[in-house]
């Protein structure tokens, strides 16, 4: 648990978050109204209510826009490669037992092409918060076709209107193994960040989809108005059903939004298992990896 | 500081390649691997899994090599000196990530043991044509070590050099064994651990408020901070300042990358080591190394029973290549002879630093799924010599 | 001793690759020694045959593979097949008796000893492999008996330890009875050049 001192006061002028973000690296990259920055603004309110000692939280993302929250977090921060911020967390959390780590990506980069490493450690249960940051479209590289792109939907490679089925990532998910499993707006900002926070305090892989708004190329792409449309739309048609069947919150193009938490479960994580099958098999002979980690020193 | 008596399995045992590439990594303080099954190379990590529960390590069997090695990278970042163990196919996949350990200066070892390529080529039978690879498998300008054993015990020993080498100048290090000397089966020693040299992962004395993780200060590498440890640095693939940020422009772009070389370039002599026999006064000398480096020298006796003055230099660390030691030798020799399980890769290298002093570079190669027959190696040095 | 290839070949489960092992060990380890031990991968796995070689030497090995053995032990009938032809001229061929029927070669010397039988009179079957190396450590004599018994000890499971040293004593002691005691079976390479006939 942290100290007062871990935890700074924030002074009056500064934004709240200030503390919990590289004030030296702003402005950021992100467009305006993308969602993405509220995204960090609830998960650093979570943080900063959690009372969690921050030297112990790590942040991993991959590539792409939400890619960059590693960077403008500030917290132990890993900008990797595309796709491999899962893997790459499961060696730090392993590494370090101790660590709470998170992954902050985005979908292409999460369920694209790391689609491999999400549904392995969802399997494992593996001890990581995932917060995928989905706006439906490859943002960065310019809006391409992204596995979670609704159908018919268009994208700068499906000029036509996309015709590939989209992931359901809440099902992904879940069908997997992970443990608990939400899906919220960047609209939903107290929901989200409650969110945040409870999954902050439970273990095992725990999977938080955030449906944000890409003004800049899906919105433009599909003549759906501004990034406040955008808003407007999810305000609309957001339907929040907790325990909802995770088969029956697919997301179809400009249809209804279905948002909640499906998934709270106690299943033992990786860890857990792990620790408890060596105690059992290895008996007094079992040595784990020490929380602080296998680092040899004098 | 001396080895973690727990990983080290002190004593003279008859091990294979694959098995003595575990034991040296738990001998040098590894205590996290990595990695997915593969031909000729499972049998390390099986070692592996079967030991380090007892030692405080953690093993995992990634789903893929592109999540091994993020996972290796990851973890270092901990502190804990960390691992992969691969062949051609996943050695192609990991590419990805040793770039990325490459780029954040993380210490990490990677074992290639290499099979006949390309593709799926060979799983069981030996080759050495991943050599370009390791010096230039991932995209972008980056250096690496990398280390070749020709034998169980050796490799045993180039285990902890690698992970030491790996602290010292935060790099990925390839330790570049192959089928032959994976799958073969000698007497390797073990020493006790007061006598294994390690080089412990130094972690900054700085305070967080003024730590800046890729400040260098004139040494050749900056001083690392791990993650959980208060300094909540940023690190990323994308080229970067001082402070780990990132910042897209040519003058950034030329410090990051030119410190990234130059902390191996200017230390190439620290880092080689080679083994020489009789190359004073020799017509021709042979380079090999690996499994081809012991049948080349049966090649050299041969050779010499007819006369020729031969002599060898063994490349135990393949990458960087010792440049000034083969220009030097050129200058007096006629020929250098290359073989290599190959169609010639390292004989470019030798190639390049020969051509100046008009010395030839022969190639003996190989396919793969053998090894030279000693006769060819000495009918090329026979041939150079003329 | 200059340099010596051996190929031990077997069915799997015979313990092929522990026989070639344990004989590597006493040589390199035990006996101070050189030597290389290869498993069968790749194209030596052939057919059902299981293979394991041996290159020992007073000197450095060099070379890891071997080409014509001088020294093959044949554990079933498969092997033997597969790998016949390439013992050398001079080489000596040691087989299990029972399994394998060898067609005698001039200059070969052949020495059979039934260690799956001597295996089972011990109680465990699983140990002809073991019988059968204290066989070839009598007939070759490569290395000192007891060197073979510790690599024997140090390379069996836990606790099977003299049940295996048991197994190696008895295929030791069949070679100095039928090979060198008061009736030497002189008729042993007799029958082997009559074929599997002889033994039917």
């Amino acid at each position: 648990m942290s100290t007062p001192a871990e935890h700074p006061e924030v002074l009056p002028e500064e934004h709240p978050v200030a503390p919990y973000i590289r004030t030296d690296r702003m402005p950021h990259i992100w467009c305006p109204t993308c969602g993405i920055g509220t995204v960090v603004k609830c998960f650093a309110t979570a943080l900063a209510e959690s009372g969690l000692d921050l030297n112990k939280v790590s942040v991993v993302s991959g590539i792409g826009c939400t890619g960059r929250v590693a960077g403008y977090m500030k917290l132990d921060g890993f900008h990797t490669t595309h796709g491999r911020a899962i893997p790459f967390a499961t060696g730090l959390k392993l590494g370090r037992p101790e660590l709470l780590v998170t992954v902050f990506s985005g979908d292409g980069d999460l369920v694209g092409i790391g689609g491999n490493h999400f549904i392995h450690a969802a399997r494992r249960n593996m001890d990581l918060l995932v917060i995928l940051v989905n706006n439906f479209i490859y943002g960065m590289t310019g809006g391409q076709n992204a596995a979670t792109t609704p159908l018919t939907a268009k994208t700068s490679t499906m000029p036509y209107g996309n015709f590939e089925r989209a992931f359901n990532l809440p099902q992904l998910a879940a069908s997997c193994g992970a443990t608990y499993v939400a899906r919220w707006t960047c609209l939903h900002i107290r929901r989200l960040t409650k969110a945040f926070g409870e999954a902050l305090k439970r273990r095992g892989f725990r999977f938080i989809e955030v449906i944000t708004p890409c003004a800049t190329l899906y919105a433009r792409l599909n003549k759906l108005g501004s990034g406040l449309d955008l808003m407007r739309f999810y305000h609309d048609n957001a339907e929040i059903r907790h325990g909802a069947d995770t088969r029956e919150v697919g997301i179809a193009f400009q249809d209804r939004i279905v948002c909640g938490k499906f998934v709270d479960e106690e299943q033992p994580s990786f860890l857990e298992m792990m620790h408890e099958h060596y105690r059992k098999t290895l008996g007094s002979k079992y040595v784990p990896t020490p929380p602080e980690g296998g680092w040899l020193h004098e | 500081m001396k080895a973690d008596p727990a990983g080290v399995l002190t004593g003279v045992h008859y091990l294979d390649g694959d098995f003595a590439c575990g034991e040296g990594a738990m001998a040098a303080g590894c205590r996290f691997v990595a990695g997915y099954p593969i031909t000729p190379s499972t049998e390390v990590v099986e070692r592996i899994s079967r030991r380090f529960p007892l030692m405080g390590g953690t093993f995992i069997q990634m789903e893929d090599e592109l999540g091994s090695m993020a996972a290796v990278v990851g973890a270092s970042w901990t502190g804990t000196k960390s691992m992969t163990v691969t062949s051609g196919p996943g050695f192609s996949l990991m590419m990805e990530n040793i770039g990325l350990a490459a780029m954040m200066e993380t210490p990490c070892v990677v074992v290639n043991v290499q099979r006949g390529g390309p593709s799926t080529g060979l799983p069981t039978m030996v080759g050495q044509a991943d050599m370009m690879q390791a010096r230039w498998g991932s995209h972008g300008d980056y250096e690496v070590i990398a280390l070749s054993p020709q034998s169980p015990q050796e490799t045993f020993d180039l285990m902890i050099n690698a992970f030491n080498l790996a602290e010292v100048y935060r790099v990925p290090v390839l330790v570049m064994m192959d089928e032959c000397v994976g799958h073969m089966t000698e007497k390797v020693v073990i020493p006790p651990a007061e006598e294994i040299e390690i080089v412990p992962r130094t972690l900054t004395g700085q305070p967080p408020e003024s730590y800046l993780p890729y400040k260098v200060d004139g040494k050749p590498v900056p001083e690392f901070a791990r993650a959980g440890d208060g300094y909540r640095f940023h690190t990323t693939g994308l080229t970067h300042d001082e402070r780990g940020y990132p910042v897209m422009s040519k003058e950034c772009q030329e410090k990051c990358v030119s410190r990234l070389l130059d902390k191996v370039r200017r230390n190439v002599d620290n880092i080689v080591r080679l083994e020489e026999r009789e190359v004073d006064g020799a017509d021709v000398v042979v380079v090999a190394y690996g499994i081809t480096a012991r049948v080349a020298r049966i090649g050299v006796e041969l050779a010499k029973l007819q006369g020729a003055k031969v002599g060898f230099i063994r490349l135990i660390t393949v990458w960087p290549f010792p440049d000034r030691r083969i220009r030097a030798v050129a200058e007096k020799v006629r020929a250098f002879v290359v073989p290599e399980i190959n169609y010639g890769q390292m004989v470019l290298e030798v190639e390049r630093c020969a051509a100046k002093a008009g010395a030839d570079a022969v190639l003996v190669p190989h396919p793969g799924g053998g090894v030279h027959d000693p006769k060819r190696i000495c009918e090329a040095i026979l041939g150079a010599a003329k | 001793m200059s340099r010596t290839e051996i190929r031990i070949t077997g069915f799997g489960g015979q313990g092929v690759v522990l026989s070639g092992f344990i004989i590597g060990r006493a040589v390199a380890v035990h006996a101070g020694k050189h030597a290389t031990m290869m498993q069968s991968f790749g194209p030596e796995a052939r057919g059902s045959a299981c293979s394991a070689t041996v290159a020992a030497s007073d000197e450095e090995v060099l070379f890891p593979y071997i080409e014509r053995p001088d020294i093959f032990v044949a554990m079933s009938a498969d092997g033997y097949e597969t790998y016949r032809d390439d013992l050398k001229e001079d080489g000596i061929l040691i087989y299990e008796r029972d399994l394998v029927h060898p067609v005698s070669k001039e200059g070969q010397r052949a020495f059979g000893v039934p260690s799956t039988r001597i295996a089972e009179s011990l109680g465990r079957s699983i140990v002809q492999n073991i019988v059968m190396l204290g066989f070839f450590a009598a007939v070759t004599g490569i290395v000192p008996r007891e060197a073979m018994r510790d690599a024997v000890r140090a390379s069996v499971p836990a606790g099977t330890e003299e049940l295996n040293l048991k197994a190696f004593d008895a295929g030791y002691a069949y070679f100095e009875q039928e090979y060198k005691g008061a009736n030497p079976r002189e008729e042993e390479e007799t029958a082997a050049a009559a074929g599997p006939a002889a033994h039917a």
